[in-house]
Parts: C-alpha cells; sequence; structure tokens
C-alpha cells in the first residue's frame, strides 16, 4: 500500500490550488460587477463640480457660525430635551424587548416546530425592520398626535426587528445536548425554555438589549424633526432659524450623552458576561 | 440463556417490573435504508448490560429510540406495561420521567450551578412556573443534597456547571438522572470522553447507584474491556443486527471478529 502511493507521487506531479476554475470565473465576475456598480452610480448622483469645489469654503464658514457654541441654549432649552429623548429610547426599548421575546421564540425553527408561525414571526421581524424609525414616528405622529409618546412607540416598533431577529437566532444556536437531556427526563415546554434555553440566551439577549438602547438614543434625537418629541425639536427650531450656535451646542449635548452611554453600556456588558 | 428468566418475568408482573422488552425495532433515517434492521431483546429487571459495536452501527439510536429521543420506524418498546414507541404528548412526557439517561457530553445546563442541574431531574414532576422561579419542594432538595453526597459532589454544589472537569460533570449527570426517580438507566457512551481513571470510576458509581436502586442499566460503549468488566450482559451489535447476546466471559475473539470485522487489530 505505502509503496504504492510513494511510486504515484513520482510518476505524476500533483497540483493543488485554492480556487477550482469555476470559482476563479465567479470571483473575476464579483470583482467587475463592484466596479461596475461603483462607475454607474457615480453616474446618476449629478455631482456638480461647482458646488463640489465650494466645499471646503462652506464647511470654514458653517464652523464660524458655530463658534462659539451657545452655552446659555443648554439650560434654556436642551436640558429638558435631552432628558425626554433618553426617556423616549429607553421607554422604546423596554417596550421593544417585551415585544420582541415572543417574536423571536416565534422564528426558532428549533424552539417553535410550527412551520406557519415561524413565517409569520419572520413577517413581522421584516415588517420592523424595512421601515425606517422616522416613518414609524410619522406613522405615530398621525395616530397619537405629536410629542415623546409617538416617539417611544416609533422606537419601539423600529427595535421589535433586531431584537428580534438577534434574539431568535441565538435560540437557534444553543447547544442541543442539555435540552435533549431535559426533554429526556419528561420536562415540559415552558420548563425547558426557562431552564434550558433562556439561561443560554442569557448574556446574548441582555447584550443585544444594551446596544440597541445604545442605538435608540441617537435614533431618537432625530425623530424630533417630525414631531415626535425629544432633543430633535430643539435641533430643528435652531437650524430653520439659522442660530447655527445653539445647532453646535445640540450636537455637543448629544455628543456628551453618547460618549457616556458608551463607556457605561462597555461596563454592564463587561459584568454579564 | 436469561432470556427465558426475563420474559417470564416481563409477563409475570408487566405493570410494576422493570423489565424492558423490545420487539422486531427498525429504525429508518433514509427509507430503505434501516440503521436498525428487526432488534429484538429482552432485559431483565436489574443488572448492567453492554451494548459494544462499532461506531455508526446503530448503537446510539437504539438506546435513544427507548427514551424516544429518536422515534423507531416500526416496532415494539414495552416497559412497564406500556409500548413506549407508540406514545406521544402527555403520556411520552410521563413515560420519560422513569427513564433517567447519562450523555457522553454531559449535557449539562453549562450556566447554570451544580444544585439547579440536579434539581431539573425533577422538571418532569414541578410545574414550570416553580421550576423557573426555582421553587422546588423540600423533599425535592434534601434527595439533590443526599444524591450530591452519594457522587461525592456536595462540595461544589454552589459551582457553576462549566468549571468542573469531565468526571465531575459526569458525576453531576448521574445525580441528575438519579433525581429523577428512574426505573431504568440509559448511558449513551458516558466514558467515551474521560480518561481511562476516570472512566473507571463513573462507571463503578453508576453500577453501584443502580444495584442499590435495583434499577436495569443499559450501557452503549466501545471500550471492550470495561463493558467486560462491568457488565453482566452484552450485547454485541453490527450494521443494525445483534450479533452476539450473553455473559462477557463467553465474548471470544471470533465474536468480536463478527461484531467489529478484520483481525488485525485483535492481536
Amino acid at each position: 500500500m505505502s509503496e504504492n502511493t510513494a511510486n504515484a507521487s513520482f510518476m505524476e506531479k500533483r497540483t493543488w490550488s485554492r480556487f477550482t476554475p469555476m470559482e476563479r470565473t465567479a470571483r473575476f465576475l464579483f470583482y467587475f460587477v463592484t466596479v461596475a456598480a461603483i462607475v454607474v452610480s457615480a453616474q446618476t448622483i449629478e455631482i456638480i463640480p461647482e458646488f463640489l469645489m465650494d466645499a471646503p469654503e462652506q464647511i470654514g464658514d458653517m464652523f464660524n457660525r458655530m463658534w462659539p457654541p451657545a452655552l446659555s441654549y443648554y439650560p434654556d432649552s436642551i436640558h429638558e430635551a435631552l432628558l425626554e429623548t433618553i426617556h423616549i429610547a429607553t421607554l422604546g426599548t423596554l417596550i421593544a424587548l417585551i415585544l420582541a421575546v415572543p417574536v423571536g421564540v416565534m422564528v426558532a425553527e428549533n424552539v417553535t416546530k410550527n412551520k406557519f408561525l415561524n413565517w409569520f414571526g419572520r413577517l413581522i421581524l421584516v415588517s420592523s425592520r424595512s421601515i425606517n424609525s422616522l416613518v414609524w414616528a410619522l406613522l405615530f405622529v398621525a395616530i397619537l398626535g405629536p410629542g415623546p409618546l409617538a416617539g417611544a412607540f416609533a422606537i419601539a416598533f423600529r427595535s421589535v426587528g433586531f431584537v428580534g431577529k438577534l434574539f431568535g437566532e441565538a435560540l437557534e444556536e444553543s447547544h442541543k445536548g442539555p435540552i435533549e437531556a431535559l426533554e429526556a427526563s419528561g420536562s415540559p415546554w415552558f420548563s425547558t425554555m426557562m431552564m434550558g434555553y433562556w439561561p443560554q440566551v442569557l448574556p446574548t439577549f441582555w447584550s443585544v438589549a444594551l446596544f440597541r438602547w445604545d442605538i435608540n438614543l441617537r435614533e431618537s434625537a432625530v425623530l424630533g424633526l417630525v414631531g415626535a418629541g425629544g432633543i430633535g425639536v430643539a435641533l430643528n427650531t435652531a437650524l430653520e432659524l439659522f442660530y447655527w450656535d445653539r445647532v453646535a451646542m445640540v450636537l455637543i449635548s448629544m455628543l456628551v450623552v453618547v460618549g457616556l452611554v458608551e463607556l457605561l453600556v462597555t461596563q454592564i456588558r463587561k459584568r454579564i458576561i | 440463556m436469561n432470556q427465558t428468566a426475563a420474559s417470564s418475568l416481563a409477563h409475570a408482573d408487566a405493570e410494576t417490573s422493570r423489565a424492558l422488552v423490545i420487539k422486531n425495532l427498525v429504525k429508518e433515517y433514509t427509507p430503505g435504508k434501516p440503521v436498525l434492521s428487526g432488534i429484538s431483546l429482552e432485559l431483565e429487571a436489574r443488572g448492567i448490560t453492554a451494548i459494544i459495536g462499532p461506531s455508526g452501527t446503530g448503537k446510539s439510536t437504539l438506546i435513544r429510540c427507548i427514551n424516544r429521543l429518536v422515534d423507531p420506524t416500526k416496532g415494539e418498546i414495552l416497559f412497564k406495561g406500556k409500548d413506549l414507541a407508540k406514545l406521544s404528548g402527555k403520556q411520552l412526557r410521563l413515560a420519560r420521567r422513569h427513564i433517567g439517561m447519562v450523555f457522553q457530553e454531559y449535557n449539562l445546563l453549562e450556566r447554570l450551578s451544580v444544585m439547579e442541574n440536579v434539581l431539573s431531574g425533577r422538571l418532569g414532576y414541578v410545574s414550570p412556573f416553580r421550576a423557573w422561579l426555582r421553587k422546588f419542594s423540600e423533599a425535592d432538595m434534601q434527595r439533590a443534597f443526599e444524591l450530591l453526597d452519594q457522587v461525592g459532589m456536595a462540595d461544589f454544589a454552589d459551582q457553576r456547571a462549566d468549571a468542573l472537569s469531565g468526571g465531575q460533570r459526569q458525576r453531576v449527570a448521574i445525580a441528575r438522572a438519579l433525581m429523577q426517580s428512574p426505573d431504568i438507566l440509559l448511558a449513551d457512551e458516558p466514558t467515551s470522553s474521560l480518561d481511562p481513571k476516570t472512566s473507571v470510576e463513573i462507571l463503578d458509581l453508576m453500577t453501584e447507584q443502580a444495584k442499590i436502586r435495583n434499577i436495569p442499566v443499559v450501557i452503549n460503549i466501545h471500550d471492550v474491556t470495561l463493558a467486560k468488566r462491568f457488565a453482566d450482559r452484552i450485547v454485541g451489535m453490527s450494521s443494525g443486527h445483534v450479533v452476539y447476546d450473553g455473559a462477557p466471559d463467553g465474548l471470544q475473539d471470533e465474536h468480536l471478529k463478527a461484531i467489529y470485522g478484520g483481525e488485525d487489530w485483535l492481536s
């Protein structure tokens, strides 16, 4: 046996290559289509050369008007709006978590063994994600009237898709062994959920929840542009009246809040996992 | 040889006896390609039965058919007056409560404590809500502590399962299975992930505990020496058939040839 293989290696030179000719062609086509897409899209966005050349000057001008930021605008108008933004984001995230858990369970094919429910859950998640927060906000402003409540619902409905999808995937990726062990001992479905699945997906669940809260803080900052409450209202007013120094103050406040939240979330996440 | 004894037992007291009778069991994962081609076995209400055979011969499928982690295609599995192969839903769940199982990869709840793992053996008896809040009865708690004493893990009750070694995990898994108050104990390659010394300790523990409780044990094992050392009866399987069934002493080289094929490895 071993002599034969040794002979074979003398007789013909064996070659190895990373890709088959088919794969090489496919890779070339992929690169070609990518470059073509860039060229085509550059043409459709109709760049106006004069405006583009002018841009550095405009940026300088804008910074001139923004500096110094209007510090007094913070206690007058920003502070309360900022708190409202944080409330919108937090309440929206909480509602989203409550709604996302059952939908996540519904889409996970190893937990819910019903094709129709899987499909229905997936439909809910895709609808939630396919609509932007601003559009959700417009819808809820129309239903509930302008204000932070519309904002909180907009945030919640946009987040369900995100949290539900990641939660469902975490359920599907959980280890089968412990689940099998519980089922083999005659454990009912809900006990298997609480003792078998939940401890396994718990770190992912909280880490997704925190990440979504972080995103929602930033998203709820613009909801005011369509009248759904929060700091966006202050930003909108300042922009429309061309008070660039106030705009700068709003942006700085948001930057500080997002930075603090980032620090907080990193600390909490370290402790959960 | 012990078949006659087993069948008389099975008939004499079908309701309460812990004898297990498998009749003409067939399992096909893909139609026309049986993994088990009509297995018939009668296991006594006590003693250790080891199933040996090469990988992929259906040992695991056979043992998993008994507690229906795998659904058999055809055949009967009679235990305590019921045909396990025909049960479903709540009936299956109630039957499974009395069948303990130990796995190769331990299958513990990794992020939960040793105590919670042992108590999880009671999930079939406790309401989901109480299980969620970990409100197990005082009797269950005491039993769990006793079992932890018996498997030598009492000092680890509050440790998380993922902090334990392989041997320690298997001890916890045995305690969890015994927590069910099982009428039979199934073990699917319980020592294949363990070193030789720990393997012997685990098999010692399992057989000893089963003897104290007077419950039969069915073990899938690929280590022939261990099988001969611990089992009262050996069932040799090859490509979905039983090719040897008898006492460990009766197992000769010719049988091993029939079970595993070839002979170079025997010398």
